[in-house]
């Protein structure tokens, strides 16, 4: 079958018209979904196939397009509710963990809430700084949700079938930045093998000094870094998680078993982060194992300004990584 | 609407006597701690408001509500058992124990909830109608929803939502003077709270003494039946709680005044007796029944009581991480070291 290299978008995009036309039950509503095709085109000619019962417009109201979802999820439905940026999710918040998160625990099992929200996210392009956040980890914190982040086409195709398919709250946080990132994806509709298991993560390298951990767009810093630390002769693990929670904390064990040495990438901010509960993690249950302390790269802990020069100081990147694994080596 | 039957008039005042008996019997249960909950928020003085208006709808429809739901669950004909043994967090109880006073609910009955944030489930119960839309049904969506919510972004959206998609809501106000301790005239800038529909585009169907179960079905009767071909439609039941905002209200304490106000409604505007007295009055052939139903209200709730107290708490991890999710339970798991001593 062919491959070929596709935007991380348009297999986000694909993934999400197939489980539509799968699944009658499988609706979209959001902020300029249907008439305006999507603010970050995901949901182009969505109105057009599928009409305006299923591809929904809402006004400009995220506590209702958040709780909105839980009702209609919990009724029998299977809302996808995208939030045009996860800063809006903000807005969402009570919905999201007061509601979605918790309608199945409080009374007990009687209602499931299978709904996605789609979020996109990420720090750049002098946005500024309440249209720039990472804060996955925010909506990670609470148990009854499932996160997912991926960090290229083929893993964003998977998985988000996969959160469609579950019958737990997923929040599918897709970056900004990731979206025009090209990535081989096969011609073929309804590529049921490509699922992503919900909380399985992924070795995007293998390598035997260190192991870099990270989701979403820090993979691609990860990479980055391990390639030029392979020039120095330094061989690195590149762990995606893929799954802020549940965490596939048993792939990075198996790493960090074979590495005894560990730096999380994050485009987060530090504190109270995926870094943090990575490094405790590891802590908790490798202890044996480590020979040096964890470092964590994540953004600088600053609101972001808007002045190119300064904002991009404030973000992670490669050579950050980099300098980091050399001072645990 | 047909007019209400004697049979309806009566199960009117079987499911009011019952809600007050199983209310009061609450509140002496919290005040000799046998019930320990922080939250509790008796239904006593709304009886009318939740029986008139469910008695307009049929089994298919939906209903949900917020945190004052005792009765909305007795109401629907939740066990009495299984409602008062979540009172004591019991795993008979209707939520496992899980939920406690704040979140009733039954699928079996189409019951959603009862929600403990503020106007939380507003958006919950415009999801649930827009299943409805969705799927060509035309059930409705009876939503209760207090005063003091009407003034919170949730209700905002809710309503703007609802209108937009045509949803069949019947957003009922229960406006019982206070949100928490704050009067109505304190927190809104509209005080004819149904009046707030009009911003929506919505129907407002008015405001309705809920204290006659009988002004209150006729209303909610018209709004149901528009409701289902047309869309969202608001209604405003001006009530009054007899146990204050929660059994942990201090307002009486620090106010003089307010005894002499729920004094006066009690004398005045009690809906239990305003509905004996439409029954006895229109039908003087009725025999011993409320007496009947009187008893078999408190038999009911005593032997709810036995029921609760004699019944198990939920105990140990796996009731504690039970239905976090649907399937595995994949949450973070404390070593069963730590905290073993206290299981």
């Amino acid at each position: 079958m062919a491959v070929r290299n596709v935007a991380m978008r348009e297999a986000i995009r694909r993934a999400l018209r197939e489980e539509m036309l799968r699944d009658e039950s499988v609706f979209v509503m959001g902020e300029e979904v249907a008439y305006w095709q999507g603010t970050h085109r995901v949901t182009r000619g969505f109105l057009e196939e599928f009409g305006e019962r299923r591809v929904r417009d809402t006004p400009i109201s995220e506590m209702a397009i958040g709780g909105v979802a839980v009702g209609a999820a919990m009724a029998g439905l299977r809302p996808v509710a995208e939030f045009m940026t996860i800063n809006f999710a903000f807005l969402a918040l009570d919905a999201i963990v007061n509601h979605a998160a918790k309608v199945r625990y409080f009374f007990d099992g009687m209602f499931k809430a299978p709904l996605v929200y789609r979020a996109a996210s990420g720090w750049g392009n002098q946005a500024t700084a309440s249209h720039s956040h990472a804060p996955e980890p925010i909506f990670a914190h609470f148990p009854g949700i499932y996160v997912g982040c991926p960090s290229n086409a083929m893993d964003a195709y998977g998985m988000l079938k996969t959160a469609i398919r579950d019958d737990n709250p997923v929040l599918f946080s897709e970056s900004i930045a990731l979206y025009p990132k090209p990535g081989p994806l096969p011609d073929d509709d309804d590529q049921d093998d490509l699922l992503v298991p919900i909380g399985k993560g992924d070795i995007k390298r293998e390598g035997n000094d260190v192991t870099l951990v990270a989701y979403s767009r820090g993979v691609d810093w990860a990479l980055q870094a391990a390639r030029a630390l392979a020039r120095d002769g330094v061989e690195a693990e590149v762990v995606d998680l893929r799954w802020l929670r549940p965490l596939d904390m048993a792939l990075v064990y198996d790493s960090f078993k074979k590495t005894n040495r560990c730096v999380i990438v994050e485009e987060s901010l530090p504190m109270y982060s995926f870094g943090s509960e990575i490094a405790a993690l590891l802590q908790e249950n490798m202890f044996d194992y480590m020979d040096a302390p964890i470092r964590r790269v994540a953004a600088e802990d600053v609101p972001l300004p808007y002045s190119k020069e300064i904002e991009l100081l404030a973000l992670p990147n490669a050579q950050k990584v980099v300098d980091a694994v050399k001072e645990i080596l | 609407m047909p007019s209400p039957t004697k049979d309806m008039l009566l199960d009117w005042y079987r499911q009011m006597v019952l809600i007050r008996e199983f209310e009061e019997t609450c509140h002496q249960l919290y005040q000799q701690k046998r019930i320990t909950g922080v939250y509790l928020h008796l239904y006593s003085g709304h009886e009318a408001s939740g029986v008139g208006s469910m008695a307009a709808l049929r089994k298919s429809d939906h209903v949900i509500t917020a945190y004052r739901d005792h009765g909305i669950a007795l109401i629907l004909g939740m066990d009495a058992n299984a409602v008062m043994a979540e009172m004591m967090g019991k795993k008979t109880g209707s939520s496992g124990g899980k939920g406690g006073s704040m979140h009733l609910a039954s699928a079996a009955h189409n019951f959603w909830g009862g929600y403990a944030i503020v106007g939380g489930h507003l958006p919950l119960a415009a999801g649930i109608a827009l299943e409805a839309r969705y799927r060509g049904k035309d059930d409705v969506t009876m939503t209760y929803v207090g005063d003091g919510a009407t003034n919170n972004g949730y209700f905002h959206e809710s309503l703007n939502m609802s209108a937009i998609w045509d949803l069949p809501v019947i957003w009922i106000i229960e406006n019982n003077g206070y949100g928490m301790g704050t009067e109505v005239s304190r927190a809104s800038g509209q005080t004819e709270l149904h009046r707030k529909a009009k911003a929506y585009g919505i129907k407002s169907f008015g405001r309705v003494d809920a204290q006659d179960a009988l002004a209150v079905y006729k209303v909610a009767s018209k709004a149901v039946e528009y409701a289902r071909d047309n869309g969202p439609a608001v209604i405003e039941h001006v009530t009054y709680r007899y146990r204050g905002h929660g059994v942990s209200d201090k307002q009486y304490d620090a106010r003089d005044d307010m005894s002499a106000e729920l004094r006066q409604w009690m004398d005045e505007r009690e809906p239990i007796k305003i509905l004996r007295d439409h029954i006895l009055g229109k039908h003087g052939d009725i025999g011993d029944a409320l007496a009947e139903h009187d008893e078999a209200a408190k038999k009911i709730v005593a032997q709810a009581v036995e029921f609760a107290e004699a019944s198990d708490l939920p105990r140990g991890r796996d009731d504690l991480l039970g239905n976090t999710y649907v399937g595995s339970q994949r949450v973070y798991k404390t070593p069963a070291s730590i905290g073993a001593g206290i299981d």
